[in-house]
């Protein structure tokens, strides 16, 4: 299932190791995560679903959903999409009797739940008092999500105080931009990631990319990792920090913990945040199936780890991702099945689409998927037409032949920090969700808070990064460092960004950052003030 | 906006033709990229100023008599939409961007593909941009029918 060999990218392994999977040796090698090195080995199924005990695979690959959590060296709840391999480390499925793929306790899916749906034990086995305390002792027993550790944790964990300038939260496109061109100016910049990379999502982007030259146009989004991660690696005032996570921010404080084992309070005058997205699911029959995968995610898996997702895909969803997973599908020498979009037309953009469609792959307009075939894994998928409101069309579904299936359906924000640190929310749909309110220079309703790509509203990496550089300056021109230079240039990059946002695909993006602009003298309340204002009781 | 439900362009949606004595003279850059998106690569990489566009969301128009053939275009359009077309000695030629293993090698039969990916005929490599100099997007000249170069878009190598 590992490929050797790919037109664009060149897979570098590390050395061969053994890992342990439910106690039998899989060959890995080193650099590669625990999901895609059981991947390769053709292992799908990774745990159960803690109520049905349906199966349970990867579906993002980047350690933002819960579908891919083992027991990993005795500590469970894992996301192993984000856990690289050691040798001789030991992972278990948990949630199962006796594994994952042969689950004694799936009878809870297909049996149990006819007789004993789901809300009846609030009425079902009350009295006597005995039948219930040993059925809510039975039914403890096989709910939850894995066991808990046989020991106490040892290892010691150490602490770091760090003062800077800026803290940057994100080492994708928007967070890199953000750094270089703050400390650029002079200033003092922190950038954490939570992967040993930078690069965030661009790592998998081996297509060229769209815009201006200016803006790196035409080059491939993996070449635009490497030379923004080799320009944050030329800034010696910009100190990074990988593997690192972030939990929280407490007025200008950031709280990290760097390696699982160091905790870090780092005091920042001004933070940009740049958490990038998450993959959104759809809801079909048996869309849990392992097999049924995000997009990103088998991008993640393809080519950033070489490893084959299936041997035949069906795509959903015909927006940019969904086109270009597709053609990156074809160049690793998988078939695609065919591309389904509920939409009357294609959503992404035309040339995409006619990559794909030269070389056969057909595109069914107004269809979407119904289910998934399949009992353990995906074999197969019913779509089906869709009439002009939206309902199915009746006798109008088709079984597609496929062994995975990807949900390109689109993003939310990762909003959580800074919902966290007070910064004033807004649903806005244009933008894929809760995104903050923030003036033009990226600033949030929280003094001293920027956001920046994905985060402030689902776009792409060419505007994630003109963001960067727009929050990353005018920050760095708040703490008084760059002068007139700095702002000729903060104030080219918005220009610039207007204009990229101008023509018809950037329609729907300015209608919903218009309702999330504010002027910032209008409404901004600072950190401290907020903070006087919460202690003296008025909120 | 049809050929965004197809996917592909039909005769009516595609750019104007050049002229057969312009095809003649030298190769010339044929961009099929009827949709306003962002994108202007194509326009900045042209040094003779032949590619017409007011800002970036504009459609890319070539003008034919302007155009030499240079082929910067077509080695950074990110979205694979340009192709070289010439007439010579009674043959067509096309060049197009090429992503896929294996690279074809020169003098290669290859399985014509239009725009919707059906077989419309055979052709043969005559040139290849090696893919390791431009990025690995290949350049593949492939020889063919002349009634063929407004419709072939793609190949496939014989045998594959």
């Amino acid at each position: 299932m590992r490929l050797t060999e790919h037109p664009i990218v060149k897979f570098k392994r590390g050395k061969e190791i053994t890992i342990y999977f439910n106690g039998e040796p899989v060959k890995a090698y080193e650099g590669e995560t625990v999901a895609s090195a059981l991947y390769a080995a053709g292992i799908t199924t990774f745990s159960r679903s803690f109520r049905f005990h349906r199966p349970r695979g990867f579906f993002c690959a980047i350690g933002k959903c819960s579908s891919c959590m083992m027991e990993v060296d005795g500590i469970p709840n894992i996301r192993i999409c984000k856990v690289y391999v050691r040798d001789g480390m030991k992972i278990k499925t948990q949630n199962s009797f006796p594994n994952a793929d042969s689950d004694f306790l799936s009878i809870l899916d297909s049996i149990v739940d006819r007789f004993y749906p789901h809300g009846s034990h609030y009425r079902k086995f009350n009295k006597p008092k005995v039948l219930r305390d040993f059925v809510t002792k039975q039914v403890r027993r096989f709910a939850g999500t894995g066991n808990p550790p046989k020991k106490a944790f040892e290892e010691k964990g150490s602490f770091e105080e760090i003062e800077t300038d800026i803290a940057v939260v994100g080492g994708g496109p928007g967070g890199m931009s953000a750094a270089i061109y703050a400390a650029r100016t002079g200033a003092r910049v922190v950038l954490m990631d939570e992967n040993p990379f930078l690069g965030g999502q661009l790592v998998k982007q081996t297509h060229r990319f769209f815009g201006s030259g200016k803006h790196r146009a035409g080059t491939r989004g993996i070449r635009i990792a490497e030379i923004l991660s080799n320009e944050v690696g030329e800034l010696k005032n910009i100190d990074v920090r990988f593997e690192t996570k972030v939990f929280g921010l407490y007025n200008g404080v950031v709280g990290a913990v760097e390696k699982d084992k160091k905790l870090l309070k780092i005091k920042a005058k001004k933070i940009v945040i740049a958490t990038g997205a998450y993959e959104r699911t759809l809801l079909f029959e048996n869309n849990d199936l392992p097999g049924v995968y995000g997009a990103g995610g088998v991008q993640t898996l393809m080519n950033v780890f070489g490893i084959k997702p299936g041997d035949k895909g069906l795509i959903v969803g015909s927006g940019n991702v969904g086109l270009i997973l597709t053609y990156q599908l074809m160049q690793a020498g998988i078939d695609v099945a065919a591309i389904v979009e509920a939409m009357p037309r294609i959503g992404g953009y035309f040339v995409h689409a006619a990559k794909v469609r030269r070389l056969g792959v057909p595109i069914y307009t107004s269809h979407t998927i119904k289910r998934a075939i399949g009992d353990k894994k995906v074999e197969g998928a019913e779509i089906v037409k869709l009439d002009e409101n939206w309902c199915e069309v009746k006798g109008s579904e088709k079984r597609i032949d496929c062994d995975f299936i990807c949900v390109a359906i689109g993003l939310s924000p990762t909003h959580e920090l800074l919902y966290q640190a007070g910064c004033e929310m807004k649903f806005v749909p244009e933008l894929g969700g809760l995104v903050p309110m923030r003036t033009e220079y990226g600033e949030t309703t929280v003094e001293g808070i920027y956001v920046a790509g994905d985060v402030a509203g689902i776009e792409e990496a060419t505007s994630a990064m003109m963001e960067g550089r727009i929050a990353g300056l005018d920050a760095a021109i708040k703490l008084g460092y760059g002068g007139e230079e700095a702002i000729r240039l903060r104030d080219e990059v918005v220009r610039d960004l207007k204009e990229f946002r101008e023509g018809p695909f950037g329609e729907r993006i300015l209608s919903g950052i218009k309702k999330v602009t504010f002027e910032k003298e209008a409404i901004s309340v600072s950190a401290p003030e907020r903070e006087e204002a919460i202690s003296e009781g008025i909120e | 906006m049809s050929f965004l439900v197809r996917g592909y362009l039909e005769e009516k949606e595609l750019p104007p033709r050049p002229s057969k004595e312009r095809l003649k003279k030298k190769s010339v850059a044929y961009i099929e990229c009827p949709q306003e998106i962002p994108c202007s690569p194509c326009f900045e990489s042209c040094k003779y100023d032949a590619i017409l566009m007011e800002n970036i969301n504009d459609v890319p128009i070539v003008d034919y008599e302007k155009c030499t053939g240079c082929m910067k275009c077509i080695r950074v359009c990110p979205g694979l939409a340009i192709f070289m077309l010439r007439f010579r000695n009674g043959k067509g030629y096309v060049t197009m961007p090429h992503e896929f293993l294996p690279y074809p090698k020169k003098g290669q039969k290859v399985i014509l593909l239009n725009r919707r990916g059906e077989e419309i005929g055979e052709g043969t490599v005559t040139w290849i941009l090696p893919p390791e100099r431009n990025d690995k997007t290949a350049l593949v000249t492939v020889e063919m029918d002349p009634e063929l170069i407004f419709e072939a878009r793609a190949f496939r190598i014989k045998g594959e």
